[in-house]
Parts: C-alpha cells; structure tokens; sequence
C-alpha cells in the first residue's frame, strides 16, 4: 500500500497572520514575559479608556478651568509627535538628499513615525471633550486664523502621507507588484510633502504657546518658539532612529538576516554626526533667545535651574558627548547620547505645557496628572508597541523582500 | 451680513489657501489699522462703588438658566464664597471677590469678574472651529454647535475666564460669560448683571463715551482712584473696564499683560508659514537636483578614468 503523504499547506492567515503557525502554535508562542506586561497594562488600561469615555474628564483627569490641557496634550500630543519626526528625517535624507546608505533605515523609520502619529491623535481624541466631531475643523466650521488650524490639518494630512510612503512595503506584504510598481513612482512626491507638512506642523505645534505669553514662563516662552520646536524635533527624529534601529538590533534579529554589524555601527555615527550638529544649533537658538529676551536674570531662581537641568542636562551635555563619539567612533557612546537627547525633546515638551505653564498661580492651582491619566498614556504607548511589533514580524520593514527589487529613485 | 460674509471668506479659505489667507485675516483684524468698531457697546465698572452683594451673580445665573439653587435673598446673604478666591467656572459666568484694602482695612474691596470681551479676543484667534465671534456691539459669543472642545481657548485667554463642563462626559461646553449679547441686541437692553446692580457699580453704554466718563471721574475726583482705566488699553483694549482706587495688581488683576492684542503675537508665524508651503517644494527638488547630478558627475568620471587607464 502506498504511503499517504499529506502535504499541509498553510492557509493565508497562517501564512500572513500566524507567522505560519497554527492558532495553538501562534498562542503558545506568545506566552512570554514581555506579553504578560502588556497583558496586565491592557487589562487596567481598556476599562479606564471605557471608565473616561462614559464618565467624562471631569471624574478621569485632574484638568481644570485654570489647567485645561495636561498630560495627553504635553505628552501624547506634543512630546510624541516631536519624536516621531524619525521617518520624515530618514526620508528626507535618502529620497531628496540622495543619502543611500541609509536606504534599510527608512522603513523602520517611517513604519515608527506613522504610528507614533497615529497614536498621538488617538490620545489627543481621549483629551477632546468632544471627539466625534475631530473632523469639524475640515468639513463644518474652518477656522484658519488658528495656529491649531494649521496643527491640525498638517498633522491630519502628514499621517496619510506617512501611510502613502508605508504602502510599497505593505503591497508587498500582500504580493501586490503591480500596484507596488506604480505606487513607487510617488516616492519623491510623498518626500517633498513629508518635508513641507511636517516643518508646517512642528513648528505649529511651538506657535501655539504664542497666544500665552502670561502663562508660560519666559525661559520657556520665545518668539523662537516655531523655530526651536522645529529643530528640537529634527534631532528629536535623528536620535528616536538611532534608538529604534538599536532596540530592533536586540529584539528583532531574526528579522536582519545577513546584516553586517559594522555597517550598522557605521551609520549609527553618520546619524550621530547629523543629530550632533542639529543639537549645536538648537543650543546656539537658546543662548540666543536668552540674550535677545534678557532672560539671563531668570536663571538664578528656581525655574531657572530646571530650565538649566533641562538645557544643559538633555541638549548641552549629549551634544557634546554625541561630538566626542562620533569624532572616536564610540557608537555605543552615540546610542548612550541619543538617548539623552530624546528624553530631552520629551522633556521640554513636558516642561512647557505643564512645568512651565501657569506658573504665576498659587501651587493649588497647578495641574499634576491623575492616575488615569497616566494608565491611559502608558496603555496608548502600549497598544503602539504592540503595534509596531505586529507590522515588523510579518511586512518587510526590517529586511528586503525576497523576491522584490529594492525600491530606487 | 459684513460678518457671515466674513465668515464666508474664512471657511473657503480653510478648505484652500488656508494659511494665506488666514493670515491675510488677522492683519485685517489688527486694531492699529481698524477704524474700530464704532457701535461697541462697553461696562464700566466702578470698583470703589461695589457692596459685594452679590446680586449680579444671582441674576446672571437667572438669565442664562445656570444652576442657580437659592432665592436671591438666601444668594446675598452667603458671605462665605468670600473665603477664597474664586474664578468663573461651567456654572458661573461671573463672580465677586473680596480683597483687603489697604487704603482702608475696614472697607474691603469688591471686584466682580467676568468676559472681557476683548477688542481682538485670544480666544477667537485660537479657535480652529470658530466658535468664537466679535460681535459689531461688542459682546464676544460663543456658537457650542461647532465646538470641538480642544480648550485652546482656556489656555490662550489671559483674563483666565472660558471654563468647561468637565463633568459632561457626552456634549461638553466652554462656558463664559455673553455680555447678554440678546438682551443687548435689543434696543434699550443692558446685561442682567448691570439692570440688577443696587449702587450703580456698573455703567452700560458706548465704550468710546465711557473711556471720557472713566477719565472724567478721574478728573474730577482727584485722591479716589488711581490713574489707570483698565481695560482701556490692555492686550489692545476690552469691552469691559475698570476704575480701582488702589493698584489694579491689589485687586486681582494682572498688570503685566501689556497692550499687544494677543492674536498680533501669532501673525508672524503665520505670514511665514504660507510661503514655506511654496518655497520649500522648490529647495526640495533642488537638493534632489543636485544629489542626482553630482551621482552622475561621479559615475562619468569613473568611467572617464577607467577608460584612461585601459587606454595606457
């Protein structure tokens, strides 16, 4: 009797979905500790998400008539589309600039960027009172004498420009080549647009503490504020790539097939080098906005040695760190800055929403988050990750696609 | 009419030239090059006249149907409110507080607060919705139809006054006070704060005549108030005015705010956002230019030189 062979082919879900596993496979496979922890963050998470949407933000945030943005504006909103510059950064550089070596790192890039967008407006909708009418700046009532205007259109129109460029990688995901070849040609075209909208909105998102010159401190309020938003966000971009692309070494080896470390540590100094230089710059916009605002008195009070810790600690000390690295080729040393740098950007966005804002009331009139609050920005950043995490192990973000040609300008 | 037209101009320009024109608007706005709006009603508020009674609150929550739970006997005779500062809040549009005076201890000062109604509102010039509107007789208003609830404009007011309905999970609102933009739209109207008010702290009228009355009284009173009509020039002037007899920064308001109107701080960047949306495309395609040609020059040369070295 013949032997019965039974070829198993896997259906599409498990081949695109599972990881080409079946379902008790694909289950099992994720029973790790790093999943517990999402786990546990969801489990308190979701029903706080549900607790502020059906309750308002009255009972869930610790907002006031005097505080009326906090945590989600500061942090979610702010501070996080400042680092998420990362795939405009990347973009720019290899698809205008014509910086090829840095090809493999767009897609990381853009992939990181185009959630961090997303997940910044999903946690602005948490912070609206009235989200369900988010598109009511576009189609109902425009109103382009704001600032916010131009946020907000920008960043709306940025997040689909950023999906745009994602595309290639998806269609190949879904062995689209037909589409994939055409889409390809609006590379440049969605370059130029990432370019001009996020310089639009980063600089924005600075303008808008111009209408409050009485509340925010003047070490922190500038007529620079455009620009040094813009800036701070470009190596805000630069040093998040460097971190990213360190972290996805770690975690997603397996996704780097064949890649050649020294390469790597080659163009984490080339991003070094650039995030170094931009670091310079902003820190020469700072003296300047302290001399041309005569802000020098301010520094020897209280607020002034915060804005120290937070000038000199996060941009001073890792520009000059970031300049030592690259010169000796440390990339270890770049990483190390890289880090520093960002959780400055974060911090100077924090700063001037909430540290710095209202500082002339009395402290029992100042904002410090709520547990909620908090629970729902850590559960939004969660779900990202998770996210991103999703999308690497199964699109080509990381690696070429086996059987597509590289997408050249 | 001159404003739905205006209005009109700004929502198409929303959906195209958004920024160009936007900014376009706010110059058009600014009040250096403003004839003024010559029919703008204005308060004037006498704040050594003041008995901290307390009615006009009463009344304001009676006219806008806030929560309003006491008789307006009950509502004069709680002089505990007076413990603490207090600000506007979703259910109060305005609000008296007490300070010490420290020309005389034993007659302390009452000072009611509420919309400014600003010449150039920040609040206005912050909305992405334009929810906000200067009416030709003054009163800013606010339209809760398109509100998206973003806040903006608590944070860009420099009096401090929108407050939200926190508490409203569903259909939340800013909440500030409406100059009784429909009492005063009416001929003969006056806010129901002002009709209320027992010793005539307040006067209703045309803000260019209460600007003369204010300085007359200063004039002509010499030693009772401090020379200083505030809201005459603050953040570009406001509906609503005071006279003090002390320092306004005794009484609780802020005398660092300058004249500038805030929506002025927010031009610069504007006229020069709408021209990046133009010149930047341009320095884009020529860095692409010229990263493609210096490939090219180098492939050429490459070329040429191995071409030489075969030739030897």
């Amino acid at each position: 009797m013949e032997a019965k062979v039974e070829i198993v082919q896997p259906s599409w879900v498990e081949e695109q979905l599972l990881l080409g596993m079946n379902w008790r496979d694909y289950f099992k496979s994720n029973l790790t500790p790093f999943n517990a922890v999402m786990a546990i963050i969801l489990a308190i998470g979701i029903p706080v998400m549900v607790y502020r949407i059906f309750f308002g933000l009255g009972p869930s945030t610790n907002l006031s008539d005097y505080n009326p943005w906090g945590l989600w504006i500061g942090f979610d909103m702010l501070a996080g589309i400042s680092v998420a510059s990362g795939g405009f950064c990347i973009a720019t550089a290899v698809h205008i600039m014509g910086m090829k070596e840095y090809e493999s790192m767009v897609r990381p890039a853009l992939v990181a960027g185009t959630l961090g967008y997303l997940f910044a407006v999903i946690g602005l909708l948490f912070d609206l009172g009235r989200y369900y009418r988010v598109y009511f700046p576009f189609f109902v009532s425009p109103g382009p004498n704001s600032i916010l205007f131009l946020v907000a259109l920008s960043v709306a129109l940025y997040l689909h420009c950023q999906f745009f460029e994602w595309c290639p990688a998806i269609f190949e995901w879904l062995n689209l080549r037909k589409l994939r070849r055409w889409w390809i040609k609006g590379t440049l075209g969605f370059s130029i647009a990432g370019l001009l909208l996020t310089t639009g909105h980063q600089s924005a998102l600075g303008s808008l503490f111009l209408l409050m010159p009485s509340k925010v401190h003047p070490l922190w309020y500038s007529d620079y504020l455009s620009i040094l938003f813009y800036v701070s966000a470009i190596y805000g971009g630069i040093t998040m790539v460097i971190i990213e692309s360190m972290i996805s070494h770690r975690v997603f080896a397996d996704q780097l097939h064949g890649d050649d470390p020294g390469r790597f540590d080659r163009l984490t100094l080339g991003l070094g080098k650039a995030a170094a230089v931009v670091l310079f710059a902003y820190l020469g916009l700072k003296v300047l906005d302290l001399a041309h605002g005569y802000k020098w008195s301010y520094l020897a009070t209280p607020y002034g040695y915060w804005y120290l810790f937070e000038v000199l600690g996060f941009v001073g000390i890792p520009a000059l760190v970031m300049i030592y690295a690259v010169q000796n080729s440390r990339p270890v040393m770049v990483r190390g800055a890289a880090i520093a740098a960002a959780v400055g950007v974060l911090l100077n966005r924090v700063d001037i929403t909430i540290v710095a804002f209202n500082w002339h009331l009395p402290w029992e009139y100042r904002y410090v988050p709520s547990w909620m609050e908090v629970v729902i920005t850590i559960t939004i950043i969660s779900i990202g990750l998770l996210t991103f995490r999703f999308i690497v192990n199964r699109m080509p973000i990381l690696h070429e696609h086996p059987n597509f040609e590289p997408e050249h300008l | 009419m001159d404003t739905s037209r205006r209005q009109f101009m700004k929502a198409v320009a929303g959906l195209g030239l958004s920024a160009t024109l936007g900014g376009a608007g706010i110059a058009r706005a600014d009040t250096h090059e403003l004839p003024g709006l010559p029919n703008q009603f204005g308060v004037l508020v006498d704040t050594t006249v003041c008995i901290g009674c307390r009615r006009c609150e009463w009344a304001c929550k009676e006219w806008n149907k806030l929560p309003n739970q006491m008789d307006l006997k009950e509502y004069q005779k709680d002089q505990n409110v007076f413990q603490a500062f207090r600000r506007t809040s979703a259910d109060t549009y305005t609000v008296v507080n007490r300070f010490e005076n420290p020309r005389d201890p034993s007659k302390p000062i009452y000072v009611k607060k509420q919309c400014m109604h600003c010449y150039e509102p920040a609040c206005a010039s912050s909305c992405f919705v334009q929810a906000f509107t200067k009416r030709q007789i003054g009163a800013v208003t606010y339209n809760p139809a398109v509100c998206v609830g973003c806040r903006y404009c608590m944070a860009a007011c420099p009096f401090e006054i929108p407050a939200y309905q926190y508490y409203n999970p569903w259909t939340p609102q800013v909440t500030k006070c409406t100059f009784c933009f429909d009492r005063i739209s009416t001929d003969g109207g006056v806010p129901a704060c002002v009709a209320i008010c027992p010793v005539e702290t307040m006067t209703f009228g045309k803000r260019t005549d209460l600007i003369d009355l204010a300085h007359k009284k200063i004039r002509d009173n010499p030693g009772r108030y401090v020379n200083h009509l505030y809201g005459e020039n603050e953040v570009g002037g406001t509906s609503w005015m005071y006279l003090s007899a002390v320092p306004f920064n005794k009484i609780g308001f802020r005398t660092d705010l300058g004249t500038t109107p805030i929506p002025t701080l927010s031009k610069a960047f504007l006229s020069v956002a709408s021209p990046m949306y133009i010149v930047f495309p341009a320095l884009a395609v020529g860095l692409y230019t010229f990263a493609k040609r210096r490939e090219s020059v180098c492939k050429d040369e490459i070329t040429e030189a191995l071409k030489k070295k075969e030739g030897k």
